[in-house]
């Protein structure tokens, strides 16, 4: 079973107690943007064999939504970070990259 | 290829059995081929089969990195229905039902079609109006359902607690002419067929790249080397978004896990197929006995082909609650299938930003009932360059303009 850790409150929650949110970092459009930028905000999505990077919510719990680094093929966790930020923290991209020299994810790497 | 018949056994019963052939060859790729399709399950056999009965192209070759019919072809609770409320989806679904229908003489092997009946529940007020507004709209579609009451469920399902405790039974929308499949039948019938017309079904060589010149597909690279060709066709389902990457575009889909199950054989006690979407659980049982269970999916991306057990906990709960005696059950096999899943749960059957290169994916979880008509949509798509009139909505700029197949809440399908 999926256990993350909570960055607020720092319980080690399984999957029940959680609620997936979808891809990480999306950028988002506003009105006045193009149809393309429409389009990949709102359906367009990364679907990656290995590392991802996911919103969560700690649905059960202190209800908060934070970030997971997860493996989309081992299942194993990289990590989890508070989700005021653009991107993942460099401790959590060093710990991936130990492990999988050479990945990428969008923009990151 | 010698054709199955009740005199092919006796034949082969007088010998002791030594004169049946492989049912396809198993071929070493060729340099080049007029169409390559990547993914030997239903939906890829089904394309190349009708490729060749339908527009007379036998050059293809019909790649797979496992064993064909070795992923959600053969992991799928084998329901048939078309009770879609959709138009575009109510025609190409019904046109895969009715094509299975006459599966087994045209491919000259028994896949086994069942048509027992498809009932889906309605055990809230909003399923009941639901289900009343999509039996309207497949009665103008020529798709043959009804609204049926609850005492007319618990005639067609005997063992069905109409006055559970939660969510009564309130109703139900029936589609006769639904069913179920073999599920594996239909791979390998049409594996047989595509084999007899001259096409390679190379298994064990997965795709690793995909070659392209000028904004145009030139081939795919594999792991028995290079393989050129004129079209290519992706027909991988779950895997669809890293093929998507190797030719260089994104999809409107996410990949996650669909888990299934199956109870201990028992005798037979149901001889329909029953949905519900409610409480979330589908059943059916199989010829052999055993009662198959379909489940839901998990939330998040997932390539491992195994599900969260809580949700088998959960569709468990849910029957027990629709029908009191799987409590008693044992249950034998689970299993999860990887799924991909697009915006609005219809499927993308269509052309992708390379040039020559068509998609056919995005069943989410339900995929099988779909093979024949997929596969005709598909080869249609492929032969002609152009989207036919069964998939010609299909198309993924259907994200961009804004014309959704909304099916997410309509098909009444827990996703």
């Amino acid at each position: 079973m999926l256990t993350l850790q909570c960055p607020y409150c720092g319980v080690h929650a399984e999957e029940t107690e959680l609620h997936a949110e979808g891809e990480a970092h999306l950028k988002r459009f506003g009105p006045g943007s193009t149809d393309d930028e429409f389009e990949t905000y709102l359906f367009m999505r990364e679907n990656p064999k290995g590392v991802h990077f996911e919103r969560w919510r700690h649905s059960n719990g202190c209800g908060k939504f934070f970030h997971a680094a997860r493996s989309t093929t081992t299942l194993e966790v990289f990590g989890t970070y508070p989700a005021q930020t653009l991107e993942p923290p460099k401790d959590i991209k060093d710990k991936i990259s130990a492990k999988y020299p050479g990945w990428r994810w969008r923009e990151f790497s | 290829m010698r054709r199955y018949s009740a005199f092919a056994i006796a034949r082969e019963a007088a010998r002791f059995h030594t004169g049946w052939e492989r049912a396809w060859r198993s071929p070493e790729p060729k340099k080049k081929y007029d169409v390559i399709i990547v993914g030997a399950g239903g939906h890829g056999l089904a394309t190349a089969f009708y490729l060749g009965k339908n527009f007379g192209i036998t050059n293809v070759a019909i790649i797979e990195k496992g064993w064909l019919g070795g992923g959600n072809t053969g992991r799928n609770t084998t329901i048939i229905r078309s009770n879609y409320l959709q138009d575009p989806s109510a025609a190409l679904y019904e046109k895969a039902r009715s094509l299975y229908e006459t599966m087994s003489q045209d491919l000259n092997y028994n896949v086994m079609f069942s048509p027992r009946g498809v009932i889906m529940l309605a055990q809230t007020e909003h399923e009941v109006r639901g289900y009343q507004r999509t039996a309207h709209a497949n009665a103008l579609q020529g798709v043959q359902t009804e609204f049926i009451g609850p005492e007319r469920v618990k005639e067609l399902v005997p063992i069905i607690n109409i006055d559970g405790p939660r969510y009564p039974v309130l109703g139900g929308l029936w589609q006769e002419r639904g069913g179920t499949g073999r599920h594996d039948a239909v791979a390998w019938g049409y594996a047989r067929a595509c084999s007899d017309m001259g096409m390679d079904i190379i298994q064990k060589c997965e795709v690793i790249g995909v070659r392209s010149e000028g904004g145009t597909v030139k081939g795919v690279d594999t792991t028995k080397g290079p393989i050129d060709c004129d079209k290519l066709g992706l027909v991988v389902a779950g895997n669809s978004g890293d093929l998507a990457n190797m030719a260089g575009f994104r999809l409107p889909m996410e990949s996650v896990a669909l888990q299934a199950l199956v109870s201990e054989p028992i005798k037979p006690c149901m001889d329909v197929v029953v949905m519900a979407n409610t409480v979330h659980g589908y059943m059916s049982q199989s010829d052999k006995g055993e009662m198959v269970i379909g489940g839901g999916t998990d939330g998040f991306n997932n390539y491992t082909q195994r599900g969260s057990f809580h949700h088998i906990e959960e569709t468990v709960r849910a029957l027990c609650e629709t029908f009191p005696m799987v409590s008693r059950l044992k249950m034998l096999r689970q299993w999860g299938g990887i799924v991909d899943v697009t915006g609005d749960r219809s499927p993308v059957i269509g052309k992708t930003p390379l040039g020559n290169c068509f998609i056919n994916a995005g069943w989410g979880t339900g995929g099988f009932k779909a093979i024949p008509g997929g596969g005709w949509a598909t080869a249609e798509l492929i032969a002609k360059g152009e989207p036919g009139p069964l998939c010609a909505e299909f198309g993924m700029e259907r994200f961009i303009e804004g014309r959704f197949i909304d099916e997410s809440v309509a098909a009444g399908v827990a996703h």
